[in-house]
């Protein structure tokens, strides 16, 4: 028999919880100074859910500006501005690093039984050059020539010639980088040397699968992406005409550089969204995961095949024929691993012991969502669709689904199950499902109406509109209404559960992985000994009786 | 481990200064040679540029960076970064050589 197997929840340990102060430091300092990875994580959780309510809060304010056909809010530049900061805000500091910096950290140790990630304090030092690159974005906004006006692309030539603040956010993105790197390093050092015994590479929690693949992602696409941004400086301060028409140089090799990482990018965002769903709906349909080495081998597909994607960002952008027919191919095929996680996760559902709660419902909505989001990709990487929707509101749309229906809703699902072990207490169900039904309706409201509104012909990142396409404005603005009084009841359902929240039993939902051996929250070493694994992850006793 | 096994490996970690000297050489014959290719035409500078400098990167890579004296893995670990290089050059290519 296994250790996780046999053990009883409450798994005895003599130390005290990672949320207690033991060292010499006490408070703030201890928490700032801490290499234990669950407490590094926790740092990451508060710092990305800051910057997601000011990325939420500028998304609010520009759904208030399309409210009226002709604006007299804000200007048109604030505008720019706007939508170029909430890109950035969202993606470089909420999407990207969100799930792994996260539950990467705090449980990818625990989850393959080891007692920290393999270099602790490059762990702590990933979360210092987040912050870092986190306060030059935002100093950007607020000194030089004002808050960048490109779009989050920073697209050349415009991102070489406007006198925006577009240098140092650049410079922002390019220190976030080296975080990301090296939570990569980390994680990918850490599975392959600090697995407990008889924690094979196929008796991983499929979390791990995940973690890994995009931590080669990390690891091979950052630089690029890094390189990249140091040549816009250079361009901008030296005018050396790499990308610079005018100079010589090929704007649509910024593209290409620009898209090599950053639609890479797209799967560190989903890729672990997607290991936290697997890992969510095994435990409420009590049985095993449909597919095991499906899903693993996928996770690695799609890390490979949708690093050969990029350019299809590019079909209207004047590239040869027979670079978008390739681009649209290799779009067609990467959608073939993510189906089959979906078909996998449906599968695992089918005849289980459902039991509906608050983690599982969020974890349905993602593949809802994220199934819209996913067939609408497919529609956008067939080129005579591509050339009539290119640069329209249906790719916001598009990516709104993925990236906020796909990664944020599996991260609210993944913080809903993963709560009571973090923080030690339990929240309010009813008050979350209460909170579902806005975002939801909401959600819908807001990004479909946005996906009808580019079928219509309503071009993106434009400060006013034609009178046509105003009805759709206002059901998507009253739907942002929605969305964002449901992320509010969420939030505050989960703040008031940590200071006023009923003590959470060691293992509420009934999980057979390694983190719900162990007491809520975690001891400061997670394990008292180091479990033996005799068997793969998803083992349910009643399901093999 | 015995004294002549020791100096084996030490030996095998650290290369002579002779082969040093001859593989800075051959880098300096291949920055000729490129700055050669160069001054023939820009169509020549480029393929110039595609093959002699990977070269002389793999030199270094192989001797001053020790490569060659590490185990397989690494060896496959650098192989495999390279071949995505290789990808993603043959990608871009499908539309720069193609306008």
């Amino acid at each position: 028999m296994t250790t996780h197997a046999t053990a009883q929840p409450g798994y005895p340990t003599a130390q005290p919880s990672y949320l207690v102060d033991t060292g010499s430091r006490k408070g703030l300092l201890a928490w700032l100074t801490s290499t234990d990875h669950k407490r590094v994580g926790v740092l990451y959780l508060y710092s990305m859910i800051s910057f997601f309510f000011v990325g939420v809060g500028i998304g609010f304010l520009m759904r208030l500006v399309q409210l009226t056909p002709f604006q007299h809010l804000i200007t048109a530049r604030t505008y720019n501005a706007l939508f170029t900061v909430h890109g950035v805000i969202m993606i470089f500091l909420f999407v990207i690093p969100g799930l792994p910096a996260v539950f990467g950290n705090f449980f990818l140790p625990i989850l393959i039984g080891a007692k920290d990630v393999a270099f602790p304090r490059l762990n702590l030092a990933s979360w210092y050059f987040f912050m870092a690159g986190a306060i030059l974005a935002v100093l950007s906004l607020f000194t030089g020539g004002g808050a960048p006006d490109t779009g989050w692309t920073f697209y050349a030539p415009f991102s070489l010639k406007t006198g925006t603040n577009v240098s140092l956010a650049v410079f922002g993105a390019f220190i976030l980088g080296f975080s990301s790197m090296l939570t990569g390093i980390n994680f990918i050092t850490t599975i392959h040397r600090l697995r407990a015994p008889g924690m094979k590479w196929f008796r991983m929690p499929l979390m791990c699968w995940a973690l890994y693949s995009t931590s080669w992602i990390q690891l091979l696409a950052t630089p690029i992406l890094a390189i990249t941004l140091v040549l816009v400086i250079l361009e901008r301060f030296f005018g050396i005409g790499i990308f610079d028409p005018a100079k010589g140089g090929d704007p649509l090799l910024y593209q290409h550089l620009f898209w090599i990482y950053s639609h890479p990018a797209v799967y560190i965002m989903i890729l672990p969204a997607m290991g936290a769903i697997t890992e969510i709906i095994p435990t409420f349909a009590k049985r095993t995961i449909f597919g095991y080495k499906a899903i693993a081998f996928s996770s690695m597909a799609i890390a490979g095949v949708g690093s050969l994607v990029w350019a299809h960002h590019m079909f209207t952008s004047g590239m040869s024929s027979l670079a978008t027919l390739l681009f649209s191919l290799l779009t067609m095929v990467v959608a073939v691993p993510s189906a089959i996680k979906v078909f996998n996760w449906v599968s695992t559902l089918y005849k289980g012991s459902i039991d509906f709660q608050p983690p599982l419902l969020f974890a349905l909505t993602f593949i809802f969502l994220f199934a819209i989001g996913g067939l609408t990709g497919v529609m956008q990487g067939a080129l005579a669709i591509n050339v009539h929707i290119h640069d329209t509101y249906f790719i916001v749309g598009h990516f709104h689904y993925v990236m906020f229906g796909g990664t944020g809703f599996a991260f609210f699902a993944a913080l809903l199950y993963w709560f009571p072990k973090m923080s030690g207490k339990m929240y309010s169900k009813k008050a979350i499902y209460a909170s579902w039904f806005p975002m939801f309706i909401g959600f819908n409201m807001l990004y479909f109406g946005m996906l009808i509104l580019g079928m219509m012909g309503m071009p993106r990142r434009y400060y006013v509109h034609l009178p046509q396409f105003h009805t759709m404005h206002v059901v998507a603005t009253v739907g942002s209404w929605f969305l964002v009084l449901g992320l509010l009841a969420f939030f505050g359902t989960l703040i008031y559960a940590l200071f006023k929240g009923s003590k959470a039993e060691d293992n509420p939902w009934g999980g057979v992985t390694l983190e719900w051996t162990i007491p809520s929250p975690p001891p400061q070493e997670n394990f008292e000994t180091i479990p033996t694994i005799t068997h793969g992850p998803y083992h349910f006793e009643q399901e093999s009786q | 481990m015995n004294e002549h096994a020791e100096h084996s490996l030490e030996h095998a970690d650290h290369p002579g200064y002779g082969t040093f000297i001859k593989v800075w050489v051959a880098l300096l014959i291949l920055t000729g040679a490129l700055v050669g290719v160069s001054h023939l035409g820009q169509t020549y500078a480029v393929w110039g540029l595609l093959t002699l400098t990977p070269l002389k990167a793999g030199l270094v890579f192989y001797f001053f960076m020790h490569l060659k004296y590490e185990g397989p893995l690494l060896k496959i670990v650098v192989l495999v970064t390279l071949g995505t290089l290789l990808i993603f050059f043959a990608l871009l290519f499908s539309d720069v050589a193609f306008h």
